[in-house]
């Protein structure tokens, strides 16, 4: 029987505790969890981005429902609990559910604090806690102009700038005489002052809020000096404090919070406490990383998991106001024993402060350049002593905006995602050892960058830095260390292995050389299966649940699981009666859309997996291999047939070549073109083979690549006469497909190796006419796909799904 | 719990799956290298992807839409990636593949 835990708050400090317990121990508890408002589990921190919109609300969930269910939680929204029964062990809920548990968290988070003003009830007034207060505030701002913000801490800037965004006239409102008081000293308060007043805020200082004006609906302000401001919309962002009925209520012991020892355990041993509500040695956080890290703690308590207790946490923040870059971590006021070592500089709007208490940093502030953000905060938790560093070079790259962090000299141990305790190391091992190639994926592997977002640069740069070291650029491709997880073989090696062992098949390829997955993975079985067939076109049995699904079915795979069909329409070039063909199947099958492509021509969008063998048999044309790593469409422009300036017979060279080279597989897509004169219309510069018409010959380029990574092509050779073409090109795409790596574009392949070393392998005619002979070869083994599949009925019965009842 | 006949075993390619229609639903029956079959709901958590089309190698298939790993014996998403699939229980009986579906306590996945 498995132990009852029940969470009381589906908020980020709660939820961030139950995804720390799966991870140590799914099974040990059934978990209900309980939570007020209607929705599932969403970052609260991004509200401000939401309202100064940066972000969509469907962009700040952090559990979907599914989650619930797939981890198999009961989840009840929209439902409040109201009552602890301790001695029966029961949470009372407000919809008349009585829950058991046998663990109790309570994570009930805070209440923003609404000031107990007369007329604070009025239509109009407003705190900003949760999606529901984010919604009315972007509601308001479209009938509304005025708007007052009172409180000019963290909340209420980031608050004020959103209105600014909606459109909205926007006073700040701040009881002290600097803003920011709780985490910035005075001068990089009024830095911050005058960088939001150029923004369009205005600010009303040591003003004490006495009254809210208005008769249903709020008019204005009223201040304890008499004056006045006017306002539509009044948002109350004086800050928050720990939601603690329910604690109090059923007689938990609560100071300003719950309070919890170091295991978060309340004065309740069955009951514990996490996140804003919990008081743990009489501090409260208000900020996200210290309620994962006592999630974290908690989690593992639960679990049975031996932890070390928490002790407390030191927060940093950083304000989430567009253009303004403003970090705070730990100490960051001068006295008491706290001396200071600062830069300022007016001119760049940068100041910088570090203090330090007997000889050790204590904390910092800066304001706009806040990239030492992370390795001060590494500082200041590990209490560095100073003496180790010159006084000013614990200021990375000073006031240089345009210098970047030299990620290769920050220590692995530096805090990179303050806000869910993700370091440098932890990043670099995510890439180097768990194929994170993205931010995305580091994200998920890591958290960093999951809550409140501002490290997100920071872990792109490391990503940068580290594929660097690599050797890896934007295609991952070449990776020196072995062609994918699966091997510590590179491609050379697997290509030189087959050919030496006579290796026939990708299952005896991975067997014999000793893969660590038996069966591979993605990267390496298309690229053996292709290896395989390119060394042994006449013998090879093609593997084909080694490719991907687009050269399985002949057909692009579409973002809704529908294909797309392309016939093949040499050199650009077709004819009233195939046009009629391909509007007829179109309309018969009802496809989605017909579009003309950027390899001159024609795509049906649209077409369901089960119709391409009959789609296929109507058109009776060839396929035009659109989908796969093979050649693609030679484009032409109208050369000398028609055009006042072709200097030779463009369209029939494309031609020509489309048809010697159609249904080769290579390892990417080659893409070629033909233009009647160097005006180059169409745009030979940027293919893999691109050949270019001059007066009394052709001009060969290759290596061009029109699409990521743009690049111009190289002219490889001058020729006299088609013939010569075709000898040409057909030798660089022989060379090309044995020499080069599985998904390296000519592009890429001739970046590495370059063009030099090409040109001198194919100067010799004879290496030429051997690399031609090995390429026709392949070539006289090629199919057309389309056809095999419709006269082949155990070819075409895959395209059905098997259909019952 | 009743159970439907889907096919035969041979109908199923090895190191590979087939789409299934049962009842209005879809399905992805996996053969595995080890000879086992598997069911799941064809229908990456991602956005939606045929996992009936994607490369399979040992227990895992890759989505064909953007790659992710799932493991058809118990559904489960891998790292870096998270999330679930369905899974069906399926029998093998004199060459005929059945699939277990509790039609009653089917609930739509949120």
């Amino acid at each position: 029987m498995r132990k009852k835990l029940v969470l009381i708050g589906n908020g980020m400090a709660g939820v961030r505790t139950v995804e720390e317990l799966l991870k140590a121990d799914p099974n040990l508890y059934e978990i209900t969890i309980i939570g007020k408002e209607p929705y599932p589990n969403y970052n609260r921190i991004q509200l401000s981005s939401v309202l100064q919109g940066d972000k969509k609300l469907d962009d700040i969930f952090l559990n979907s429902y599914s989650w619930y269910a797939n981890n198999g939680i009961t989840l009840h929204t929209g439902e409040a609990a109201t009552e602890i029964d301790r001695r029966r062990k029961l949470v009372l809920t407000d919809k008349g559910r009585e829950i058991p548990y046998d663990k109790l968290i309570v994570a009930t988070g805070s209440l923003p604090y609404m000031l107990p003003l007369p007329g604070a009830d009025k239509e109009g007034v407003i705190a900003f806690r949760d999606i529901k207060d984010c919604e009315t505030i972007m509601e308001t701002a479209r009938h509304y102009r005025k708007a007052v913000v009172i409180g000019g801490g963290l909340l209420g800037l980031e608050a004020a700038r959103g209105l600014l965004n909606l459109n909205m006239d926007v006073t700040v409102v701040h009881i002290f005489h600097h803003l920011m008081e709780r985490q910035l000293d005075e001068t990089a308060a009024m830095m911050l002052q005058a960088e939001l007043e150029k923004q369009g805020m205005r600010f009303l200082l040591q003003k004490n809020t006495e009254k809210i004006l208005g008769r249903k609906r709020v008019t204005g302000v009223m201040f304890s000096d008499g004056t006045t401001e006017k306002a539509d919309l009044v948002v109350m962002a004086v800050g928050i404090r720990p939601n603690v009925e329910l604690a109090k209520k059923s007689g938990l012991e609560v100071n300003r919070g719950i309070v919890v020892n170091d295991y978060l355990q309340t004065s309740d041993p069955d009951i514990y406490a996490v996140g804003e509500c919990a008081e743990h040695r009489e501090i409260v956080y208000g900020l996200v990383a210290p309620l994962y890290e006592q999630g974290q703690v908690l989690a593992k308590h639960l679990a049975g998991v031996p932890t070390d207790p928490y002790t407390g946490s030191v927060t940093f923040t950083s304000l989430k106001v567009s253009g303004v870059d403003v970090y705070s971590a730990g100490e960051f006021r001068d006295g008491g024993g706290a001396r200071a070592i600062r830069i300022l500089d007016e001119a760049q709007g940068i100041y910088k402060k570090i203090l330090v208490r007997g000889g050790r940093v204590v904390g910092a502030v800066l304001f706009g350049d806040t990239s030492d953000g992370p390795k001060l905060f590494s500082l200041i938790r590990k209490r560095a002593d100073i003496s180790a560093f010159g006084k000013l070079s614990l200021f990375g790259g000073g006031g240089d905006k345009a210098a970047g962090t030299d990620w290769a000299s920050v220590s692995d141990d530096e805090m990179i995602c303050g806000c869910n305790g993700v370091s440098k190391g932890t990043i670099v091992d995510a890439i180097r050892h768990q194929g994170c190639v993205t931010v995305e994926q580091i994200k998920g592997c890591t958290n960093a960058s999951r809550s409140c977002g501002r490290c997100k640069v920071q872990v792109a740069e490391i990503l940068e830095h580290v594929l660097g070291e690599l050797g890896e650029t934007a295609a991952p491709a070449a990776v020196k260390t072995g062609m994918c997880g699966c091997t510590a073989l590179s491609h050379e090696e697997v290509r030189r292995e087959i050919r030496a062992k006579g290796l026939r098949s990708t299952r005896e390829v991975m067997h014999v050389l000793g893969w660590r997955n038996p069966e591979g993975c993605p990267k390496c079985r298309p690229a053996i299966n292709y290896y395989l067939g390119m060394l042994f076109p006449e013998d090879y049995e093609d593997d084909s649940s080694s490719r991907f699904i687009n050269e399985r079915v002949h057909a692009n795979i579409q973002n809704d699981g529908t294909f797309s069909v392309v016939p093949r329409m040499y050199g650009g070039v077709t004819s009233p009666d195939q046009l009629r063909k391909i509007a007829d199947v179109a309309e018969k099958y009802n496809v989605r859309m017909v579009k003309v492509t950027g390899g001159q021509r024609i795509d049906l969008l649209g077409v369901r997996k089960e119709d391409l063998p009959k789609i296929w048999e109507e058109l009776d044309m060839p396929s035009g291999f659109a989908y796969g790593k093979a050649i693609r469409t030679v484009k032409t422009c109208v050369g000398s047939t028609f055009c006042r300036f072709g200097t030779q017979d463009s369209i029939q060279m494309g031609i020509d070549m489309e048809k010697k080279f159609e249904r080769l597989y290579a390892p990417y897509k080659v893409k070629m073109a033909v233009s009647g004169c160097p005006r180059n219309c169409a745009e030979s510069g940027i293919k893999d083979i691109g050949v270019v018409a001059i007066e009394g010959g052709w001009e060969i380029y290759v290596g061009g690549n029109g699409g990521v990574e743009l690049r111009a092509a190289e002219l490889l050779v001058t020729v006299k006469t088609p013939e010569e073409v075709l000898e040409w090109s057909g030798a660089f795409l022989q060379y090309y497909r044995e020499n080069a790596r599985y998904l390296e574009r000519t592009s890429h392949w001739i970046e590495r190796v370059g063009l030099k070393a090409v040109q001198e392998a194919l100067a010799d005619p004879e290496t030429r006419r051997a690399l031609n002979e090995r390429l026709d070869v392949a070539l006289s083994v090629t199919k057309d796909p389309w056809k095999e599949t419709v006269r082949n009925p155990e070819l075409r019965k895959p395209y059905e799904p098997i259909t019952v009842g | 719990m009743p159970r439907y006949r889907i096919g035969n075993t041979e109908d199923i390619p090895k190191c590979g799956a087939r789409s299934v229609f049962l009842n209005g639903r879809r399905f992805a029956v996996f053969h595995l290298s080890d000879g086992s079959f598997h069911a799941i709901e064809n229908r990456c958590p991602h956005k939606g992807g045929p996992l009936s089309e994607g490369i399979v190698s040992g227990p895992f298939v890759f989505c064909p839409l953007h790659d992710w790993k799932i493991d058809v014996t118990d559904g489960r998403v891998q790292a870096p990636d998270r999330g679930c699939v369905r899974t069906f229980d399926v029998e093998i009986e004199g060459g005929n593949v059945y699939i277990r579906l509790d039609e009653e306590n089917w609930t739509e996945a949120g």
